[in-house]
């Protein structure tokens, strides 16, 4: 017998037989809203397991009891004898179907048309009031023996009878109740007719029944689970007396520990067996799913499911079932276009969705792969902007894969329009968050027009896991096996060694520059390093697609090792996912790959509301410090730009510059880029290496030409002496060396005209005063923080109008402020209006940036309480505006 | 130490009436202060054991260890009662409780006997008791020549750790 079917028979007799006790229960107690929704619920999963199973008859009618139970969960129906009685024959009648299904593995004919009839008359309400109680009379008694004298010594006889019998006795009992209740109703006979079938072929049911349920059991998994936590302490205690014996040559104890190491293997592996399953009851459901999807979706959808028979855990099987659902979901629903779509795209008419499974190395790997449309990268990374997840400027850095993977980010609904098919709350972040749950992995892989693959990495089983055995500064950790990539020996002087920017530590790794964490850094481990610095190791470790190194001392071996969970009072310490005992009786922490890529600052780049949450200092900060890239160009004094600026670094072949019009440009991602240079003077290589910094802003790109990029700092950016020559600000102490600051406004103008209005200007020195500059828009932040810095101003940022509310309320005190208008969340116009509530800032001078300069915005912006009204792009008139408001900073407020 | 008790230990591990078994302590020094645990909660005394360290844990607690395949989560009781480290020189011993299910390992210098101690001897903490100290006490015998100070596991395991109570 198919396995399905099987555990389909075992888990609906099962059911049924609550089912019986619960309506009996029901009928004692009509009104228990939880009694009805429990029989509810095992109703409708009888229906739908014979629906998936394609067993027609048996759906129906257990449907047809469904929507019974339905009117009487929804308080319709009151559940009297009359319903009780119906459903009781319904399950009956499913009884007696299963019965004849066990035996034969197939339906018996038939139709139960005037079962469901009934049921669904009854449900709808069809059958008139004083009709019921007659209705109800006869085949409650034919079922249950009621208390009433007369017709109870014919019930028990009643039984054995043959068919024809019990209809023709069913029948006078029907004569004889008729009297009593005015019309006798018309559908009275049937149910009587429909009963001897089901009570014909019920013997028969017994019998097999039994003999399924001799070959299977049902075990609770919590035996299951102890049986393998048990095996689990064998095996590692076998290990350990292994290891006692390698030390002891000759000892008597070999033999019998030889057949004990046997017997142990086998039994951890026939334990392990008891709690593996295909992989395809995980898929079962996918067919339907994709059947009911692409007529729902109207595309044409082809489902190819491969390695159905791959086993794994039980547990791990449950834990991964949602997610496959989703994925396979979101493939058909995202993934594949129209079949008008996919012509015009010269594919064939039906989408494909490939399921595969297959085992490697310890590990079960899922492929699901579509050959849709591939992501919609722009849509995911305007999301991603307006979301906070990253800066635009950060955006443009990243390629296409890194911005693919913020549709794992929580809060990203990938769909554009909201069917009834996707949408419904489970986001990929939750796939992705369940599948590392069980230390796995899931990676994404997308060509644009060509499709989209997620392959999941999952551990066979959970309760026993492979992992590298490490040593740092004396002590050993376990790294699990499933995140290591690769193992790299860096030696000081030789090819592979470790450089550092600003002693951050990173390998070049096959042409990338590979991020490297020190395990003794980040445990904190002491001063006593004990080995030597100039080696080390470095595991290369991936989580979800970050890819680091973490250094380590030494390595050993792999070992197999059985996962415990840490003592609670350490559970705070997110860089051990558990620890356990090796080998040689020794207990071993074991890292958290996740734990120590989020402690090495991983989330500090992808996240920036965490930044901002951290609130009021970490915005004080942030306003005084902020990265400069240091470079040369024209000179040899070290010239500067605030690093978030540049959208990209650029190295190319000099001869690939070309000239137009007389000006350099580049052919630079399918468009042309123009270049500028430093100074007029400043001389274009024509052979060689060509360094750029690329500045973009939205789709434009501008490249300023430079000898050599020198490093890249964090420094609190003071301007001392301003306005040198244009295009520089000024001069800053960086690193300890006088250093130009750039004016990137001078070069975005000489690239574009149009970019800001005028560049260049003039302006004096004041003394220092304290701005808080509100933007949402990180380009602007950063663009106007180092103008606003060297015309004399203390600049704090917020890139919210509720933060920088938070701000004020907290008692920061600012003698000017600059808003924008237009941002996410709290208008420029709200916080103006917040803000002049505190009693602090009713004074204070205000101004408004706009890209929007109606009457009417300007007009608002007054009433609200700005004190001036400044275009966006007018660094002059805001400069101009600042220098009126400092001059007679109250009697401008005044004004 | 015998002479000190009140009421005799009884050898051979015959457990008295419930009510006496209660003020059963295991006793124990911790840099010459006798300390006591209430019998029951206590499942193993160890003698030196090898301790893992576990980074970033908090300074009370000085590692794990492997009991019979369980992992037993090492407690320095010097430190959690702010006394300086024990010399190098000295093994010390390891008093295994159980608490809410998990093992944990009470470093402490010595272990001795069992005492059964009668309630008129007991007295509460007194005002004057260093603080670290009253929050891990509960309460003191009146021993013949010495005070037996009674540790609260459950008070002594609490570390404050940012808000989170441990256990």
């Amino acid at each position: 017998m198919d396995d399905l079917l099987r555990d389909f028979l075992t888990e609906t007799n099962e059911n049924l037989g609550v089912l019986d006790t619960e309506i009996v229960k029901l009928e004692q107690n009509p009104n228990d809203p939880g009694l009805v929704g429990s029989i509810f619920r095992i109703m409708h999963t009888i229906k739908g397991t014979c629906g998936f199973l394609g067993l027609p008859r048996l759906e129906k009618v257990a449907h047809a009891g469904e929507n019974l139970l339905d009117q009487i969960r929804d308080g319709k129906l009151i559940p009297n004898e009359q319903a009780v009685t119906l459903i009781l024959e319904a399950l009956d009648r499913i009884k007696s179907l299963l019965s004849v299904l066990e035996q034969t593995e197939a339906e018996p004919e038939g139709d139960d048309a005037d079962l469901i009839q009934r049921l669904n008359d009854y449900a709808s309400g069809k059958t008139s009031a004083p009709a019921a109680p007659a209705a109800a009379a006869v085949p409650l008694q034919a079922l249950a023996p009621a208390p009433s004298a007369e017709p109870e010594p014919d019930e028990h006889g009643f039984v054995p009878v043959p068919a024809h019998k019990t209809a023709a006795v069913a029948d006078a009992l029907a004569a004889q109740k008729a009297p009593e209740p005015a019309p006798a109703p018309a559908p009275v006979p049937a149910p009587v007719a429909a009963k001897p079938a089901a009570k014909a072929e019920q013997p028969r049911g017994e019998v097999a029944e039994s003999a399924v349920a001799a070959s299977s059991i049902r075990v609770n998994v919590d035996v299951l689970e102890n049986l393998m936590t048990m095996v689990s302490e064998l095996v590692l205690t076998r290990n350990q007396l292994l290891q006692i014996l390698r030390s002891q040559k000759d000892s008597e104890f070999s033999g019998p520990l030889q057949r004990l190491n046997h017997v142990t293997s086998e039994l951890q592996e026939g334990v392990m067996k008891t709690r593996m399953q295909p992989i395809g009851n995980a898929w079962s459901k996918l067919p339907r799913l994709i059947r009911d999807l692409s007529h729902e979706l109207g595309k044409k959808i082809d489902l190819q499911m491969h390695g159905q028979d791959t086993e794994l855990d039980r547990q791990v099987l449950e834990l991964i079932k949602d997610p496959l659902t989703h994925l396979v979901r979101n493939c058909a629903d995202h993934g594949l276009e129209r079949p008008e779509e996919r012509r015009a795209a010269g594919k064939p008419e039906v989408g494909r969705v490939n399921l595969n499974a297959f085992h490697e190395g310890g590990h079960i790997i899922i492929e699901i792969t579509d050959d849709g449309r591939g992501l919609n990268i722009d849509k995911i990374k305007q999301k991603a902007i307006q979301n906070g997840v990253c800066s635009e400027a950060e955006a443009a850095t990243f390629t296409d894969q890194q911005i693919a993977q913020f549709i794992f980010k929580a809060g990203f609904s990938t769909a554009a329009v909201v069917t009834s098919v996707s949408g419904r709350g489970v986001g990929m972040d939750v796939v992705r968050t369940n599948i590392e749950k069980i230390g796995g992995t899931v990676e994404l892989k997308f060509q644009r027009g060509k499709g989209t693959s997620f392959v999941i990495k999952i551990p066979l089983t959970l309760a026993i896991v492979s992992a590298l055995v490490v040593e740092c500064s004396g002590e050993r950790f376990a790294i699990p096996q499933i995140s290591v990539l690769e193992l790299v020996r860096a030696t000081a002087g030789s090819e592979t060694t470790i450089e550092r920017v600003n002693d951050s530590p990173f390998l070049r790794l096959r042409n990338r520059l590979l991020p490297l964490v020190s395990l003794h850094d980040m445990l904190k481990l002491g001063e006593d390093r004990g080995v030597d610095a100039s080696e080390s190791f470095i595991v290369v470790t991936q989580v979800g697609t970050y890819t680091f190194g973490i250094m380590v001392d030494r390595v050993f071996d792999t070992e197999e090792i059985v996962v415990k969970p840490v003592a609670p009072i350490l559970r705070d310490i997110s860089m051990f996912s558990g620890n356990t005992i090796l080998g040689d009786g020794s207990v071993i922490m074991i890292l958290d790959p996740n734990g120590i890529a989020a402690a090495s600052g991983e989330s500090a780049s992808m996240g920036e509301q965490a930044a901002a949450a951290q609130g009021d200092e970490r915005a004080r900060t942030e306003s005084q410090r902020i990265a400069l890239l240091v470079f040369r160009a024209g000179g040899q004094a070290p010239k500067a730009v605030p690093l978030s600026l540049i959208a990209r670094l650029e190295e190319t072949d000099a001869s690939t510059i070309e000239f137009s019009d007389g000006k350099p440009v580049l052919q630079y991602r399918g468009k042309l880029m123009p270049l500028v240079t430093i100074d007029p003077s400043y001389a274009i290589r024509s052979e060689g290496r060509q360094s750029i910094l690329v500045f973009a802003d939205r789709n434009r790109n501008m490249g300023l030409l430079v000898d050599e990029i020198v490093d890249i700092v964090e420094e609190r950016l003071e301007v001392e002496m301003n306005n040198v020559r244009p295009g520089m600000v000024g001069s800053a102490i960086i690193s300890g060396k006088a250093t130009d600051v750039i004016d990137t406004a001078h070069y975005l103008s000489l690239a574009f005209g149009d970019w800001f209005g005028k560049a260049d200007s003039p302006f004096g020195q004041s003394q220092s005063r304290r701005l808080l500059l509100v933007d949402d828009s990180p380009f602007f932040r950063n663009l106007l923080q180092p103008i606003l810095s060297v015309a004399g101003y203390e600049v704090t940022t917020a890139d919210t109008g509720t933060q920088a509310l938070a701000m004020c309320e907290a008692g920061r005190e600012f003698d000017i402020v600059v808003s924008d208008i237009e941002m996410p969340g709290m208008s420029g116009f709200e916080f103006a209006e917040a803000l002049r509530k505190i009693e602090r800032f009713r004074e204070t001078p205000v101004l408004a940036l706009s890209s929007h300069t109606h009457p009417q915005d300007i007009e608002r912006a007054r009433r609200v309480g700005f004190t001036d009204f400044i275009p966006k792009l007018d660094r002059e008139g805001l400069l101009a505006s600042l220098n009126e408001l400092s001059a007679g900073n109250r009697v401008a407020a005044a004004q | 130490m015998s002479n000190s008790l009140v009421t005799a230990d009884r050898p051979g591990g015959v457990k008295p009436a419930g009510a006496d078994v209660a003020n059963d302590f295991v006793t124990m020094m911790v840099a010459d202060q006798l300390f006591g645990i209430p019998v029951l909660t206590v499942q193993d005394v160890l003698g030196p054991q090898r301790i893992t360290r576990v980074p970033l844990a908090p300074p009370e607690v000085a590692g794990a260890l492997n009991l019979r395949g369980r992992i037993v989560t090492a407690f320095d009781v010097r430190r959690r009662l702010g006394l300086p480290k024990r010399e190098a020189d000295k093994p010390g011993m390891n008093v295994v409780v159980d608490f809410k299910g998990e093992l944990y390992a009470l470093m402490v210098d010595n272990v001795g006997e069992v005492l059964s101690l009668s309630a008129d001897t007991y007295e509460r903490n007194p005002n004057t008791l260093d603080p670290r100290w009253r929050e891990v006490s509960g309460g003191i015998y009146r021993l013949k020549g010495k005070l037996l100070v009674v540790l609260e596991v459950s008070r002594l395991l609490a570390i404050k750790r940012g808000g989170v109570e441990a256990a």
